[in-house]
C-alpha cells in the first residue's frame, strides 16, 4: 500500500522517482485493462471529473478524457472559447463555480505558466496540470518515459536528445525533469535562439549540430515550432530551419546506430520530421498516444486514491 | 498477549492440496473446458500449486491457468488511507462459455470474491464459476459468498488473523492464525 508524495501532479520538478515508479507500475497494468475485450474498470464511479482548456488540444484532451472514462468517473468538458471567460470571469471564479456542482478533481490545461499551482492553492480540489504555457506538460514527459522504458528498458544511462522549440516548450522541460530523475542523460538541439539561455544548469547538453545530437543519442525527441508562441522571428525562414533541424529518413539511416524517434505531436509532417520518419519503424509516435492513456489512467487513479 | 498456533504444517498443507485436486477432478474429469484463475497476490500460489499437482495426477498438460488481479474493482477505493498498488493480471486465453475456478487463499468477508467476479467478466461471459480457497473463515461473511471447494474451515473471530506461508516466496508451507482471545487455543 502507498501513495504518491503529491497531491495534485503539477508538474515533474514536484514529484520524485518512487512517485514515477508507481505511476509506471501500474500504467503497466492499465495497459492490460485496455487492452481488454472490456476496457472500462470501475475504480473511479464516485469521482468526479472536470477537464478545463483554455487552450487548444486534440490529443491531450482526447487522452484524458479517455482515460477518466475507462476508469468509470463521471466527466465534464469545458472549452474557453465557448464559456464564460469571453465575458470576463476570473479563473479562480469559473473554477470554484465549477467544484460547486461537487467535483473532485480538475484536469486543466492554460496559456500562462504557473496556473496551475496558483488553482492548487486556491480551490479545494486535485489539479491536474495538462500543460501550463511554457511551463510543463507532466503526463506527456511520464508518457514519453513510459514509451523508452517499454522500448529499451531501463532508462538509466539512457541518452535523448530533445530537438526542436526548446523555448517554447513545456514538453522539453518536462521531459528534463523526468529523465533526469530516472537517470537518462539529456541532450537539447535547436537553433541558438531557441535555446534557453540558462539550460546548461539543469544538467543537460546543449548542441547546435542535429547530426551530432543524432549520433550520441538512443532516442530522439523531436519537438513542434510553436509559431502561435513566437512573438517575433527566431530564425531566417521555415526552409531553412528544415534544411538545418528537420529529421529526414536519409539522415536517420545515415547514422552509426538505430535510433528511436519520438514525437509529442501534433507533427507537423515535413518540418520537424519527414513523413517517412513518421511512419517508419524506428518510430514510437502511435505507441506514445496508447501509453498516454495508460499513464494518465494511472496518473487520475493514484491521485485520486487520496481524495477523502 | 497474542498467540500464534499452527493450523496446517508443511504434511498436511500437501495433502490438503492433494485433496482438492481430487475434488476437483471429480467434476471437471479432463478439464477440456475448464479454467483455473488464481486471484492476486496470494491466491496465485495455490491456483499454481493446484495446477502442477493435477498435471501429476492426471497426466494432463495444458490446463488453462491465468492470474487475475482485482485492485479496480474493489469496493473500498478512496475509504483506505492509501490507494492500492494493482498487481499483474494474465488470461492469455478465452473464458467465454468456460467452467472458471476462482481460487484464493484465504476467503472472509467474502469482497475480494465479490470483486474477482466484476473482474472476470470484463473477460467474457463464463458458463459457471466456482470458488477454491485453501481456507475458509466461516460466520464472518459480508456478502452471500460461499466456496465450492474448501481446504479447511476455521472459526475465528475479527480479531484474529489467518496467515498463509508459501514455499514460493516465504520458504515453508504453513497456516497459522494470530489470537488475542487465548480461550481459542
Amino acid at each position: 500500500m502507498s501513495a504518491l508524495s503529491v497531491k495534485h501532479l503539477l508538474g515533474i520538478k514536484d514529484i520524485n522517482a518512487n512517485d514515477i515508479d508507481m505511476i509506471f507500475k501500474t500504467a503497466d497494468t492499465f495497459k492490460e485493462v485496455i487492452n481488454r475485450p472490456i476496457k472500462k474498470t470501475p475504480s473511479l464511479r464516485d469521482t468526479t471529473i472536470a477537464n478545463l482548456f483554455f487552450e487548444n488540444s486534440t490529443r491531450t484532451k482526447l487522452s484524458f478524457e479517455l482515460a477518466e472514462k475507462r476508469l468509470s468517473a463521471d466527466v465534464i468538458n469545458f472549452a474557453a472559447s465557448s464559456s464564460s471567460v469571453s465575458k470576463g470571469e476570473t479563473l479562480i471564479d469559473t473554477v470554484n463555480n465549477i467544484l460547486a456542482m461537487k467535483v473532485d478533481m480538475v484536469v486543466m490545461r492554460h496559456p500562462y505558466a504557473g496556473a496551475a499551482k496558483f488553482l492548487s492553492k486556491h480551490v479545494n480540489a486535485t489539479i491536474v496540470n495538462a500543460g501550463d504555457g511554457a511551463h510543463e506538460h507532466p503526463t506527456q514527459a511520464l508518457l514519453d518515459a513510459f514509451s523508452i522504458r517499454e522500448k529499451l528498458g531501463d532508462l538509466k544511462g539512457c541518452k535523448v536528445a530533445i530537438v526542436g522549440d526548446i523555448l517554447h516548450s513545456r514538453v522539453a522541460l518536462s521531459n528534463i525533469f523526468c529523465l533526469q530523475k530516472l537517470g537518462a542523460e539529456v541532450m537539447v538541439c535547436g537553433p541558438a535562439t531557441l535555446i534557453p539561455k540558462y539550460i546548461h544548469e539543469l544538467g543537460v547538453k546543449v548542441e547546435l549540430n542535429l547530426k551530432k545530437a543524432l549520433e550520441w543519442c538512443d532516442v530522439a525527441n523531436m519537438l513542434r515550432i510553436q509559431l502561435e508562441r513566437q512573438d517575433i522571428k527566431y530564425f531566417p525562414s521555415l526552409r531553412e530551419y528544415v534544411m538545418l533541424y528537420g529529421l529526414n529518413k536519409q539522415i536517420l539511416e545515415s547514422l552509426s546506430k538505430q535510433i528511436v524517434v519520438m514525437h509529442p505531436g501534433p507533427i507537423n509532417r515535413g518540418i520537424e520530421i519527414t513523413s517517412d520518419v513518421a511512419d517508419h519503424a524506428q518510430s514510437l509516435i502511435l505507441q506514445q498516444v496508447e501509453n498516454g492513456v495508460a499513464v494518465r489512467m494511472a496518473v487520475l487513479y493514484l491521485l485520486a486514491g487520496s481524495i477523502k | 498477549m497474542s498467540a500464534q498456533f499452527q493450523l496446517l504444517n508443511a504434511a498436511a498443507f500437501d495433502h490438503t492440496i492433494k485433496r482438492l485436486c481430487y475434488e476437483l477432478i471429480e467434476n471437471h474429469n479432463n478439464f477440456e473446458n475448464t479454467v483455473i484463475i488464481g486471484l492476486q497476490p496470494r491466491g496465485i500460489y495455490l491456483s499454481g500449486r493446484i495446477c502442477d499437482e493435477l498435471q501429476i495426477i492426471t497426466g494432463l498438460t495444458g490446463i488453462a491457468h491465468g492470474h487475475l488481479d482485482v485492485t479496480f474493482y474493489r469496493d473500498d477505493f478512496r475509504r483506505r488511507e492509501n490507494p492500492l498498488v494493482p498487481n499483474r493480471t494474465q488470461i492469455d486465453f478465452i473464458i467465454e462459455d468456460k467452467n472458471v475456478i476462482l481460487v484464493d487463499d484465504v476467503l472472509y468477508t467474502g469482497r475480494t470474491i465479490r470483486a474477482g467476479m466484476d473482474a472476470l467478466l470484463a473477460f467474457g461471459r463464463p458458463k459457471k464459476v466456482e470458488l477454491m480457497v485453501l481456507i475458509d473463515r466461516r460466520y464472518s461473511r459480508h456478502l452471500p459468498i460461499q466456496p465450492d471447494y474448501v481446504g479447511k474451515v476455521v472459526d475465528t473471530i475479527a480479531s484474529d488473523n489467518v496467515k498463509v506461508k508459501w514455499k514460493e516466496i516465504d520458504e515453508q508451507d504453513e497456516v497459522f492464525m494470530i489470537t488475542e482471545n487465548e480461550d481459542n487455543l
